[in-house]
């Protein structure tokens, strides 16, 4: 079963398939999978060869710059809110699009409501993966709640302090 | 004053919709009661007893008339008259009907005033000086720095689901008038040896449960740096900022769980990994950015000493009431000639920091006419008029006076800080507003008040601490006991310069117990100070909490209680 996600601001069909620890039975159908952190470091060989690719999901609560050698190379990391108002997977974004210079997809899960949305863009996530009850088209919408911001994060805004250096206080981007 | 260009207006503009559409779907049972709260205490919407409560920021304690008269309009159409004045200078309004306050915040929008960010936890409204710009002791006016980090943390995404709330507070002065180091992190400008601008950065303050001070974590961070070591504290927050607790969610536990060589060492490492990143590059302002922003705060036109100075002392001598404002309200200003005036919101039988919509048109007629058309708001819940020319102050003195903002307390016992309490506040353990009044009724005369001299009560009706309780000369908490309302009372706490959190004196004092004390307490000063000039403060810091224990407790075996 797929289902409908956010990305780069298009609502589309997962390719990617959730593995959770101690499933095998669909191990076998390769494809793209996303593992824990802790499955991907016991069997790394292992899914790798069985799998088309594989992303990891990675706990809120990781030190992302201590984390990201492991990781680095991965089509694909899953960054965890455990609730909308847990922003810490924000500042592994940024870090990892900004200072690490990740460039795979940057996946936001778990209770990803609409409200969220917005600010999951700014931080460089280019996948977002709703919450089951949260209106898609909603989401799609929230991600252009605003057309101008202050600072600069991992996404396009220039910081305002330098657009007004430029002398473009009037032009809106 | 800063203006908004069109980006600000843009982005308040756009705020407002996004909250539209928030408080739409949330009555059309698309978001839960839960999600809601989080959104609309993100501008400033929070849940009271009665109704609920709209915070409205004002930038580093900065109105001007336009936003005055808009006040008094805003508080006739959607309240009941009056707003409220809180400790961190912000407006409060108690009456606004959910339906209505997206409108209410789009007519907001129109003078440069919003609800972003007045609540919930976000990084707030940033504190400062209220007499920025003005006062002989200040190095550095704060204000420029204020408006560019004020404009950084409106909205940043990384920093907009904190763990808990985050408070700014700047001063640039030798005096703290900002108590600023009761907040998260306090940024003092300062210069160094060789004369550049830099910012002396303590964190990890809060009053609340388990009050704090901020302590020292860089003692020159240069000019250029401010958004960078601002980044470096609040990822660092983010990150580490304890989630499990409510209670032990803002920075001060992680700076005491962590002692502060840890905590220093993460924030500087962050701070130098910004510096070498790309990240650090578009963090950096430059002296271009900083000159701009200054453009914004530059002094008002300020008449010769010969046009605008005068000796009020002929009148004073005529007007005995005019004389008592002089002396209590009336403050040096760095010009020859002009002098800072302040507004007393602590009128008897007027609930601190109340403002009615008379009020504020008065206010924007006053200052108008006769401060270059801006008002300061104060921590203590009082006003100023920062830039008053001495021979304007009589006429200012008599339109204060015509609509009691006059009242010549400013600094002593009935210029009492308190939050709004069980009256109002869904939080509060107990009432805040009748122990105020109480007190006040004891001390009503002047020469009561002259005679006791510069003292800080402050209540606060619950731990959070609105009403600054652990930093009061006297601080009286607001507790529950099975229902009824109790009152700790704390000793010692100052938030200025010399800040210290208050120690706990005894067991607390029953609702009919507590002005009676104060006053217990205030006599006993009047005893065992040295000599007239030696104030509550400087006596308690002299002789210590047992002698006052000894006063307020008159029973001999609660006195010798630990």
């Amino acid at each position: 079963m797929t289902a409908t996600i956010l990305h780069e601001g298009r609502l589309v069909e997962d390719r990617w398939t959730v593995l959770e620890d101690g499933r095998t039975e669909i191990e076998t159908s390769g494809g793209k999978v996303i593992v824990t952190l802790a499955r991907w470091r016991a069997e790394r060989e292992s899914l790798l060869s069985r799998h088309d690719a594989v992303g990891v999901l990675v706990p809120n609560t990781a030190d992302i710059e201590a984390v990201h050698p492991e990781i680095a190379d991965r089509p694909l990391l899953a960054l965890q809110f455990p609730t909308f108002t847990d922003g810490r997977a924000l500042s592994q974004a940024v870090v990892l699009r900004k200072r690490l210079g990740f460039r795979g997809e940057l996946r936001a899960v778990g209770d990803v409501i609409r409200d969220l949305v917005f600010w999951l863009g700014r931080c460089g996530f280019d996948s977002i993966v709703p919450r089951k009850d949260q209106s898609l088209e909603g989401c799609r919408e929230a991600l252009r709640e605003f057309t101008v911001a202050y600072q600069a994060a991992a996404d396009e805004h220039t910081p305002v302090w330098v657009r007004r250096r430029r002398g473009g206080a009037a032009a809106l981007h | 004053m800063y203006r908004y260009d069109d980006i600000d207006r843009a982005l308040v503009t756009q705020r407002v919709e996004q909250f539209r559409d928030q408080t739409r779907r949330f009555l059309a049972g698309e978001l839960t009661e839960d999600e809601f709260r989080h959104l609309r205490l993100r501008n400033g919407l929070y849940q009271q007893r009665f109704a609920p409560m709209l915070r409205i920021s004002v930038p580093y304690g900065l109105l001007e008339s336009a936003q005055l008269r808009k006040m008094a309009y805003i508080v006739r159409k959607y309240d009941k008259g009056y707003g409220h004045f809180t400790t961190r200078q912000n407006i409060q309004l108690n009456w606004p009907k959910l339906e209505q306050v997206p409108d209410l915040l789009g007519e907001l929008a129109e003078v440069q005033l919003h609800g972003i960010q007045a609540c919930g936890n976000d990084t707030r409204n940033i504190t400062a000086d209220y007499l920025a710009g003005v006062a002989a002791d200040e190095h550095i006016d704060p204000r420029p720095y204020c408006e560019l980090l004020r404009q950084f943390i409106a909205l940043h995404p990384e920093f907009y689901w904190l763990p808990r709330k985050f408070k700014f507070a700047f001063t640039g002065a030798a005096v703290d008038r900002a108590a600023s180091r009761t907040n998260d992190t306090a940024v003092h400008l300062v210069r160094s040896a060789d004369g550049a601008i830099g910012y002396r950065f303590f964190v990890g303050g809060g009053l609340g449960r388990q009050p704090l001070l901020a302590q020292e974590m860089n003692s020159f961070v240069p000019e250029s740096d401010l958004l960078r070591y601002a980044t470096a504290v609040l990822r660092t927050f983010n990150r580490f900022g304890r989630r499990d607790n409510i209670h032990k969610a803002r920075i001060k536990i992680v700076l005491r769980e962590w002692g502060i060589e840890r905590f220093r060492a993460a924030i500087e490492e962050e701070y130098a990994k910004i510096r070498g990143s790309a990240e650090g590059e578009e963090l950096l302002l430059l002296p271009e950015d900083i000159e701009r922003m200054r453009g914004y705060f530059t002094a008002p036109a300020y008449k010769p000493v010969a046009e605008a100075g005068a000796d009020v002392a002929p009148i004073a001598a005529r007007d005995a009431g005019f004389a008592a404002w002089i002396k209590r309200n009336v403050r040096p200003h760095k010009v020859p000639g002009y002098r800072v005036v302040f507004v007393s919101l602590k009128a008897p039988d007027h609930v601190a920091g109340d403002c009615t919509a008379e009020q504020f048109e008065a206010l924007a007629d006053v200052c108008d006419a006769y401060s270059f058309g801006e008002l300061r708001s104060t921590y203590d819940q009082n006003l100023v008029l920062a830039d008053v020319a001495e021979r304007d102050l009589y006429d200012v003195w008599r339109r204060l006076d015509a609509f009691r903002l006059a009242t010549p307390n400013i600094g002593l016992v009935t210029d009492i800080v308190s939050c709004p309490g069980l009256d109002f506040c869904g939080l509060a353990n107990a009432g805040s507003i009748g122990v105020a009044q109480d007190i006040y009724r004891r001390f009503d005369t002047l020469d009561a008040q002259y005679e006791i001299g510069p003292i800080r009560i402050t209540i606060s009706g619950c731990m959070n601490g609105c009403g600054h309780h652990s930093v009061g000369h006297i601080g009286i908490l607001g507790v529950d006991k099975h229902g009824e309302e109790w009152y700790q009372v704390t000793l010692g706490g100052s938030p200025g310069s010399d800040a210290a959190i208050g120690e706990r004196i005894g067991r607390a004092l029953a609702r009919d117990e507590i002005a009676e004390g104060v006053e217990r307490l205030i006599r006993g000063y009047l005893e065992l100070r040295c000599d007239d000039d030696e104030t509550f403060i400087e006596c308690y810091r002299r002789i210590g909490m047992v002698p006052f224990k000894e006063r307020l407790y008159l029973n001999e075996s609660e006195a010798a209680a630990a």
